[in-house]
């Protein structure tokens, strides 16, 4: 959340970038970005995104909605945090870029690219067993999007199981009720807010 | 005989699991015990945040709940993986900052019973403890093989120095604390210019190409400096490096055959511990050939290609520019 | 104190209430003219004769319905209810002096800043502002006459600093027949302006242009020239300072010293030059750090010295054809009474090793600025061939970062104002001597000042390349065809909007500017202070650019904030003319506004001692009470406060005065349930 935007005015609806910083936990001062391009300079996964993470920034502010949420920028994101480190103004881009991320899936975009998949398959093993589960991970996205490589994948895969580095079936945790509920009424404060 | 919470994390219980046993096979020179927070409950890594906000920051609440409740005369929480530390530790510091995430969190762990005090808890990594709080001094005097002739690149991936709120690294663009401590170990450590460049993290999963051509970096650039192996301190980046090297192999169309260990390893090495003792053995790119230099020997070796030879640099023209003392 | 115009003390006050509109600035929110005829009623008793409200109280009409009523009603004590004592508070003193009443027996109630324009409730705001009358019209009363102190102005001047704003500074106070004592902790002056090969926006050759100037300073009649010396302590106020210099010894006799320059081109011990040079090049144990060097007498390094290591050597005493150097020589302590100070001392730079990411100081090809500046010089290291480390090579292409440290939270947050243009200058520079691609990484594009704009324009002329876009990383590490062996610059083009990694054999980094790292130390020698980012704080930013909060204590040049030569220049000027100003004079008025030690209540705790920031406590010991020095005094309240005993008390803001103007706050009967909290939005 951040300090000096301009909050509701009459019930009109608040910017983008104040839609966008709100969401992020901390002060992560987004509007203080003065283009000065150090995060995309600095990004190590910059060619292979739509928009440069300064690019995306720019699109926040001039409320284009819809391109944003359409960028695979945010899921090129390493979280290296380069970008967080480096920014003259201490702007937290990572962490903004995770929210990006969020804000994508809650309105539905990405679902089916593997990007997301990915994410909320993991959300899913977490969510059921307490703890993360490599193999069933691994096997649903290779089926999923792209099975002509899963035998090339399955000799990594077999090389992992022989030199016991993965489970077989997935580990989990004992109070699983607790983790559970306490899961649940975090999402429910989540979709509240949304 | 110092006593720490401790946090696994998923990967250290399979994947990485040779760091979590060179990691216990050392206490005894590092004078340093563990309690394991009982029923942890998997971090989130970064999946779970692209996801979800307030359910992983919820996920964390409930470690760090655990934690708090099981102190048991420590209230420092220590984890070996670089994302588990840095999501128990963005939290941790999240919790203490913003009230109105502080009341939507403890809203969700009091539905399970749970409470976490923002502040009861210091969150640090493996490293960050072995060099601060026991110190080079002590770990010096407990190496009785040391890794003389042995060239390592210290890589320290993104998450322990990036962000470092609680700047615990000096310096997020050149730690040195690593390589330190490699050098009080006896090893010719290389000045790795991409000692703190990003691994992929699980772009290897998602998006291959891009990961390998982070990984090329790495490899690419510790073997200029002819370094014979990588040591890291993170499970995600030992993974990429180590079994997805074949397949960046392939898809560059290289042949390198770099050995990545866990830095706990290199110590237990120095310290004088059985290899298989440090779970030495099952990495993909076999270590044994740079072991060999300090004569440890492993059960297979392999054929190594020749190290190329280093350009001499010449001493005339312009005195040359000089770094400083302590960058730490 | 007597004073002339007034009723003898004991006579009622007769006391005139003026409240102004100043516009809509007060009477848009503050129901003026009620307060005025409140005060007449309500007051009466307090003594108010008069009571007025007038549209703009300070207009000359305004001052002169105040002095009228001072000469016909016979008023002995005048309060204006208007904006703040800072802006208007001199006006109305003078009207009330001009009608021949003590201008201390006026106050200023501030019912602008502290009502009208942080309220808008109106009614509430009245009752406020009604409040405030009445504690002005309480206090007042209790107001003394005073007279200002007088204190003489010593002739002479001193000047820290041998850079460019304090030789204009000195050159012209001593052109206008007045002493100056300049002290210099280098061996010779010239500051910053002598490293530089190149002026912009003209392209003057630096040294060209200044050592002019230089020679002036050093033979002038008027000037005594102290280098190798710093300034160890200062006592004394405005008009009288008494300051300690300690000369460091040169072991050079002065006196005998021609400057042939034998005993350093004879010198067997060489070392890296790390200042003059930025340690790119060499010098001596006995040198001048350049040839056009003021004074001309070398200086002997100790550190380096093998004589001082170990007694050898002694090349330069053998070899000296009038027998100058003496190892025995000893520092000098010597007493300067000066009546008032200019501080100039300039900048130092950015270290950019802070900032690992640009390679620095780890890659051989990364050069800062001023390194660059010297390489550039004819007289420097490579006289002034544009090459590589290797002393040979030309580079193809040069990347110059603008930026480096500046306008970065993670340093230092302010913009250093220079490195636009210096860049700029470079990239000329580098066009000029080599041919080579040059690059310019920039953020925006800082030219503001005469013909700066007009340069960069040039320089686009020339061929030189702009990428809007903040350097992220200078590397070795290659990775594309074409990167072998070079230097990569990557950055994002946020023009084109992509990543690039761009290779050059070259990287010059703009560092910023920030103040000498001493200068909080100087600052507290002096008895003035900085402000957060380590600058020396001016008077005021806007209308007082050049003085202090100290009286007699001015500052010119970058220490006062980054700035180009012309305005440096500018500034060393502007303080010479104010202390010129005060030494015409011959004396000066100080507000009586001071604390006094009533000796009587004096314990001598010495609890206020260390408290006094302008350092204007004193203690006598023999008589174990404290005295305070009027003319350092600032009226600051701050021993007042301390006092266990209530022994010291302000004059023109007594216990009295101020008790008296809360009470007469408080006495103001507020409606019930009076309740004024509000706060305009920030």
């Amino acid at each position: 959340m951040s300090a000096m935007l301009n909050e509701e005015k009459n019930g009109a609806p608040i910017s983008y970038m104040a839609e966008v910083s709100r969401a992020t936990p901390g002060n992560c001062r987004l509007e203080m970005c003065i283009q000065c391009g150090t995060c995309g300079g600095s990004c190590p996964s910059a060619d292979d995104m739509d928009h440069t993470p300064r690019q995306l920034f720019a699109m926040i502010r001039a409320d284009m909605r819809d391109a944003v949420l359409a960028s695979n920028t945010p899921w090129h994101c390493v979280s290296c945090y380069y970008c967080t480190v480096r920014c003259p103004q201490e702007i937290h881009i990572t962490d903004i870029m995770y929210t990006l991320k969020n804000m994508a899936i809650a309105a539905g975009q990405y679902k089916k690219t593997i990007d997301a998949d990915f994410s909320e398959s993991f959300v899913g093993y977490v969510d059921e067993y307490g703890r993360s589960f490599e193999l069933g991970l691994a096997t649903r996205m290779y089926l999923r999007h792209s099975p002509l490589s899963i035998l090339k994948t399955a000799t990594m895969g077999f090389g992992m199981l022989t030199r016991d580095r993965l489970d077989f079936s997935p580990q989990r945790i004992k109070n699983l009720d607790q983790l559970q509920s306490i899961l649940k009424r975090a999402g429910e404060i989540e979709e509240a807010v949304r | 005989m110092t006593k720490y919470l401790f946090y696994p994390g998923c990967s250290m219980q399979k994947n990485a699991r040779s760091y979590l046993d060179s990691m216990m096979a050392i206490r005894p020179e590092l004078d340093i015990t563990f309690e394991e927070v009982d029923d942890w409950n998997c971090c989130g890594a970064t999946e779970y945040w692209s996801v979800h906000q307030v359910k992983a920051h919820a996920l964390i609440g409930r470690n760090l709940a655990l934690a708090e409740q099981q102190a048991n005369g420590s209230n420092t929480l220590v984890a070996g993986c670089s994302a588990c530390y840095l999501n128990l530790a963005k939290t941790a510091n999240y919790l203490e900052e913003d009230l109105q995430l502080r009341a939507k969190i403890d809203d969700a762990l009091a539905v399970g019973g749970l409470h976490f005090t923002p502040g009861s808890l210091d969150i640090r990594h493996l490293l960050d403890i072995v060099f601060n709080d026991v110190g080079l001094e002590k770990i010096r005097s407990k190496v009785v093989r040391p890794l003389t002739g042995l060239r390592v690149a210290p890589y320290y991936g993104c998450m322990i120095v990036r962000p470092d709120r609680e700047n615990r690294y000096g310096n997020p663009e050149y730690p040195t604390a690593l390589d330190k401590l490699l050098e009080a170990l006896g090893a010719t450590v290389i000045d790795f210019p991409q000692k703190t460049h990003c691994c992929g993290g699980h772009m290897t999963q998602i998006s291959p190409e891009v990961a390998y051509e982070l990984l090329h970096r790495l490899i690419s650039g510790a073997d200029r400096y002819n370094a014979d192996l990588i040591v890291t301190l993170c499970p995600m980046c030992q993974l990429n490096l180590d079994a997805y090297q074949g397949d960046m192999n392939t898809f560059m169309d290289t042949d390198y055959h770099m050995p990545c260990l866990y830095f706990t390893q290199m110590m237990g090495l120095a310290f004088g511990h059985d290899p298989k003792e440090l779970g030495i053995g099952k990495e993909f790119v076999d270590a044994g050939p740079a072991l060999a230099k300090i004569g440890v020997e492993l059960p297979e070796a392999e054929e190594r290609p020749k190290p190329k030879p280093r350009r001499k640099q010449k001493q005339e023209g312009l005195p040359m520019p000089r770094m400083g003392d302590g960058n730490e | 104190m007597s004073n002339k115009q007034n009723q003898p003390q004991d006579e009622k006050e007769r006391i005139g209430v003026y409240v102004c509109h100043c516009g809509s600035n007060i009477a848009g929110v503050v129901d003026v003219e009620d307060v005025a005829v409140w005060a007449k009623e309500e007051l009466g008793d307090q003594g108010v004769v008069v009571s007025r409200d007038y549209k703009f109280m300070c207009s000359s009409l305004g001052q002169e319905m105040i002095e009228n009523d001072i000469k016909e009603q016979g008023l002995n004590r005048v309060v204006v209810a208007a904006c703040s004592p800072h802006l208007h508070e001199a006006t109305f003193r003078k009207a009330c002096e001009r009608a021949g009443l003590n201008p201390y027996l006026s106050e200023l109630v501030s019912i602008r800043e502290q009502v009208s324009w942080v309220h808008t409730d109106k009614e509430k705001a009245t009752e406020k502002a009604k409040a405030m009358v009445a504690g002005g019209v309480e206090r007042v009363i209790e107001n003394e006459p005073l007279e200002p102190l007088r204190v003489p102005i010593h002739p002479a001047t001193l000047v820290v600093g041998g850079g460019i704003a304090g030789i204009q500074a000195a050159l012209e106070i001593a052109d206008a027949g007045y002493q100056v004592y300049m002290v210099e902790r280098e061996p010779s002056i010239g500051g910053h302006m002598a490293q530089f090969d190149k002026t912009f926006p003209t392209l003057d050759c630096a040294a060209c242009i200044l050592t002019p100037k230089m020679v002036s300073v050093g033979e002038h009649p008027n000037i005594e020239l102290l280098t190798w010396s710093e300034v160890e302590r200062v006592e004394g106020y405005v008009g009288n300072f008494s300051v300690t210099v300690r000369k460091r010894p040169r072991y050079v006799d002065t006196d005998l010293c021609t400057g042939c320059g034998i005993c350093w081109e004879k010198c067997p011990k060489k070392v890296i030059d790390e200042d003059f040079e930025q340690g790119l090049g060499y010098r001596t144990a006995v040198y001048t750090p350049f040839p056009q060097a003021v004074p001309k007498y070398p200086v002997i390094d100790t550190e380096s010295c093998i004589f001082f290591a170990n007694g050898k050597c002694k090349a330069c005493e053998k070899l000296c054809p009038t027998g100058a150097i003496n190892f025995d020589q000893e520092e000098e302590i010597l007493l300067l009474e000066v009546g008032n100070i200019i501080i100039a001392t300039g900048f130092d730079t950015f270290d950019a090793r802070r900032i690992p990411e640009y390679g620095y100081g780890r890659l051989a090809n990364v050069f800062t600025s001023v390194e660059f500046e010297r390489m550039c010089n004819a007289a420097g290291p490579t006289n002034g061939e544009v090459v590589l480390r290797d002393g040979v090579t030309k580079p193809e292409a040069v990347g110059i970062v603008h930026c480096v440290g500046s306008r970065d939270r993670n340093y230092n947050n302010y913009c250093s104002v220079i490195c636009c243009m210096s860049s700029l200058k470079f990239a000329h520079l580098v066009k000029e001597r080599t041919g080579a691609e040059v690059y310019n990484f920039y953020i925006d594009m800082r030219t503001a000042y005469k013909d700066y704009d007009e340069f960069y324009q040039r320089v686009m002329e020339e061929g030189v390349l702009f990428v809007r876009g903040r350097v992220a990383e200078i590397t070795d590490a290659t990775r594309n065809p074409g990167e072998e062996g070079k230097l990569v610059v990557q950055v994002e083009d946020t023009l084109a909007g992509r990543q690039r990694r761009i290779p050059v054999d070259m990287a010059i980094l703009s560092v910023g500017l920030q103040p000498p790292s001493d200068t909080k130390e100087v600052a507290q020698r002096f008895g003035i202070s900085c402000s957060a980012s380590g600058w020396i704080t001016e008077k005021h930013p806007k209308l007082d650019p050049v003085a202090t909060m100290t009286e007699g204590i001015f500052i010119a040049g970058a220490i006062q904030g980054p700035k180009d030569i012309p305005t440096s220049v500018a500034q060393g000027a502007a303080a010479a003319a104010r202390v010129l100003g005060r030494i015409n004079k011959g004396e000066m008025y100080l507000e009586p506004i001071r604390a006094t030690v009533d000796p009587e209540k004096c314990s001598g705790c010495r609890i206020c001692n260390n408290l006094c920031p302008f350092g204007a406590i004193i203690f006598h010991e023999d008589l174990m009470v404290t005295e305070i020095n009027h003319a350092l005094c600032q009226g600051c309240g701050t021993c007042v406060a301390a006092c266990p005993a209530g022994a010291i008390s302000g004059t023109g803001f007594s216990n009295e005065q101020v008790l008296s103007q809360i009470e007469g706050l408080l006495a103001y009967s507020f409606p019930k349930d009076f309740e004024l909290v509000e706060m305009v939005p920030a």
